[in-house]
């Protein structure tokens, strides 16, 4: 029971992404690490997918697999397809992949100032991206970086276009970063926790510019985050990881109202909200396991409260809860019953 | 925790600490050999609150308004440049070397990064024990070894473990590892530095719990320093923002939350995203241009003025005192109104 199986738009190449039952391990000296273990999903214009999931759940690796800026070794696609407008990204040569990197599909990544570059100018490094694809001049590349700071509302661009990345704050840090990945006007961007690193004050100016920028240009952007709220905020669609594995995934109304998986309804009653006090907090008890050793059968069966003896040997696949969600529990139909599983409403 | 709606605690409670006008400047120097001083970041500029027995008083603010410093000056591993604590009679500021050692005792701390306050070469057992081989006569030898499994079995790690390294451990785990330190002398008081935020969602929940658990079965006071207003809303009783160095407004955890009357309060507040999508749209944002000031030169009069929507001339002028405004808790703000930022 695939995701994709009964998607027509899939069939005919018409989604902006699609990702097919792709499988990432590591092979390092102390054995395999399977960090993305068969996940399917796609993407549309102006779309916004929130990939959901802990640290080591392998959300940052399958971007880094879309982006092809997985090293190898240790790091090995091992299956799958990535079908960007219907070409499938794996089968092409390095000098083709290259071409798909930075001008269709971009990324920012959470710490802006590992990211960058300390001995060169910011603006040096936004012109940049011009210089090595569009083979414009020094000159045209400054202008071309200045344009791009305005349009990600740094201040006083014409000004910093000179400094350095120490010279700027870490929101700023970030507005370089989403610059330099939109230089290019990707059809898709990768925001791996663009605002983790930040305050909350910065973290809704970001999330607030992203939004905007995606409305002018109508590109697909995947979220990578483990912060339920930023999600609940702004996507559209979410999907959650587990262990290397999509465990639930559907429209954000959906799922916040009524959790089809208990390691999503787990993550729910464990958060608490701004909005709310005293509420108890019920923690999943134990932690999620090492992606070297993930449990038989499914994964989350060690941690979760409706286990049976089933969920100890049998892999549950996406199971079908409605026509546009899935979820990766054998008994999902009990968890939605569940009605305490759900963050809609339960002020 | 009776709430008497004046951010307070109930009045039987007694102040375990009270902090007066706590300053700290970090200098700013010039030169190698000839340091000469060329200004100061002033990290803490004057803050005051009392700690009561038995509550949780949150400190947030965004990085850079001085929490942390604020933490380290109350366990003097950094020197105030003035002001005064008072915990038990005494001045924190003024005790003698000697004296400092039974602060210590009955102060503890937790930090936030439970892979780098975990000496990897210790075992756990030896580093819950480390408290009283440095507080020598609190624990006679023999017993220690049963204690720290008492202590490792309290915060939910098996007490088998005692012979194992951190490195063999998960970051929640740590984190309790880091917790049966700080118990280990029976403090009054913890002040835990971002205890939660290196933490995963589903672990954070587990720890939150486990420190709520302690503070009642101990009578533990907590100072609890984040910058997750959700998670300081769920642990504490009293909640103080800071700004640049300052507090802007204190009062009980409903107070702050549904009543906040201070711009910087309301602001901070409307950026926290609700983890509900029904709300979406919905909520009113004020988003705040630019960023914080640097503290080694803050705007006059009203630090948040650069920033603030209302500022006026007056702003500039006069320093707006954390005074009581008429409202139900005091605000550090000339034009201090209700506003409501957080949805019902």
């Amino acid at each position: 029971m695939d995701v994709t199986t009964d998607d027509p738009k899939a069939a005919e190449g018409q989604h902006l992404l699609q990702v097919e039952d792709l499988h990432v391990e590591f092979r390092t000296q102390y054995g395999t690490v399977n960090a993305v273990n068969g996940i399917s999903y796609s993407l549309d214009e102006r779309e916004t997918l929130a990939i959901l999931g802990e640290s080591g759940s392998g959300k940052s690796v399958s971007a880094q697999a879309i982006m092809g800026i997985i090293d190898s070794p240790p790091g090995f696609i091992t299956k799958g397809a990535l079908r960007f407008r219907g070409t499938d990204l794996l089968g092409l040569d390095e000098s083709e992949r290259r071409s798909y990197r930075g001008q269709k599909i971009a990324m920012i990544f959470q710490d802006a100032l590992t990211a960058l570059n300390p001995v060169y100018s910011v603006g040096f490094q936004i012109g940049e991206m011009f210089r090595v694809h569009r083979g414009a001049s020094r000159s045209e590349a400054k202008k071309k970086a200045i344009e791009l700071m305005d349009r990600v509302r740094i201040p006083a661009a014409k000004e910093r276009v000179g400094e350095y990345p120490h010279q700027f704050s870490g929101g700023m840090r970030q507005r370089v970063m989403i610059a330099m990945a939109l230089s290019l006007d990707p059809d898709i961007l990768i925001a791996d926790e663009p605002t983790t690193a930040l305050d909350v004050t910065v973290q809704a100016q970001i999330m607030e510019l992203l939004s905007e920028l995606q409305g002018e240009t109508g590109m697909g952007l995947i979220l990578i985050t483990h912060d339920l709220a930023v999600v609940a905020d702004v996507a559209d669609r979410v999907a959650v990881m587990y262990a290397g594995k999509i465990v639930e995934t559907g429209s954000v109304f959906e799922v916040y109202e009524n959790a089809a998986h208990p390691y999503t309804e787990g993550l729910m009653s464990s958060i608490p909200r701004i909005d709310q006090r005293g509420r108890e907090l019920n923690p999943i008890r134990g932690a999620p396991p090492s992606l070297m050793r993930i449990p038989p059968g499914c994964p989350f069966h060690p941690r979760c409260p409706y286990a049976r003896d089933v969920c100890r040997v049998d892999l549950p696949p996406l199971y079908e809860v409605s026509a546009s969600r899935r979820s990766a529990c054998h008994f999902f139909e009990e968890v939605l019953a569940n009605v305490e599983g759900g963050l809609t409403g339960g002020r | 925790m009776a709430d008497e709606g004046n951010g307070r605690p109930a009045p039987e409670r007694d102040v375990i600490l009270k902090v007066e006008n706590l300053v700290k400047h970090f200098p700013l120097t010039q030169g190698i050999v000839f340091k000469k001083h060329v200004g100061a970041v002033k990290a803490v500029e004057g803050v005051s609150f009392d700690l009561y027995r038995g509550e949780t008083l949150g400190l947030v603010g965004e990085s850079g308004c001085g929490k942390s410093t604020v933490a380290k000056l109350l366990l003097r591993l950094e020197e105030a440049t003035s002001g005064s604590a008072i915990y038990d009679g005494k001045d924190i500021f003024k005790l003698p070397k000697k004296e400092l050692r039974t602060l210590r005792r009955n102060i503890q701390i937790v930090f936030q990064d439970p892979y780098a306050s975990l000496n990897p070469r210790m075992t756990v057992g030896d580093i819950v024990a480390e408290p009283w081989e440095i507080h020598q006569g609190r624990m006679g030898k023999a017993e220690r070894r049963s204690r720290v499994q008492d202590l490792l079995a309290r915060v939910g790690l098996d007490p088998d473990h005692v012979n194992r390294y951190p490195h063999q451990f998960s970051g929640g785990q740590r984190q309790r590892i880091g917790i049966a330190r700080a118990l280990a002398l029976n403090p009054d008081i913890i002040i835990c530095d971002e205890p939660v935020s290196a933490l995963d969602v589903s672990v954070q929940a587990q720890v939150v719990n486990l420190l709520n658990a302690l503070q009642s079965d101990f009578n533990l006071s907590y100072i609890f320093i984040a910058h997750d207003l959700a998670v300081v809303r769920h642990i504490s009783d009293r909640v103080a923002v800071m700004y640049l160095g300052k507090i802007m407004e204190v009062g009980n955890q409903d107070q702050i939350y549904d009543r906040p009357t201070h711009p910087y309060t309301q602001a901070l507040l409307s950026a926290v995203p609700v983890p509900d999508p029904a709300v979406r749209g919905e909520r009113k944002r004020m988003v705040l241009t630019g960023d914080v000031p640097s503290p080694a030169n803050p705007p006059s009069g009203c630090v948040f003025r650069t920033r603030c929507w209302k500022a006026q001339e007056k702003c500039a002028e006069e320093v707006p005192a954390l005074e009581n405004r008429g409202f139900d808790h005091p605000s550090a703000c000339h034009f201090a109104e209700i506003e409501r930022v957080v949805p019902v």
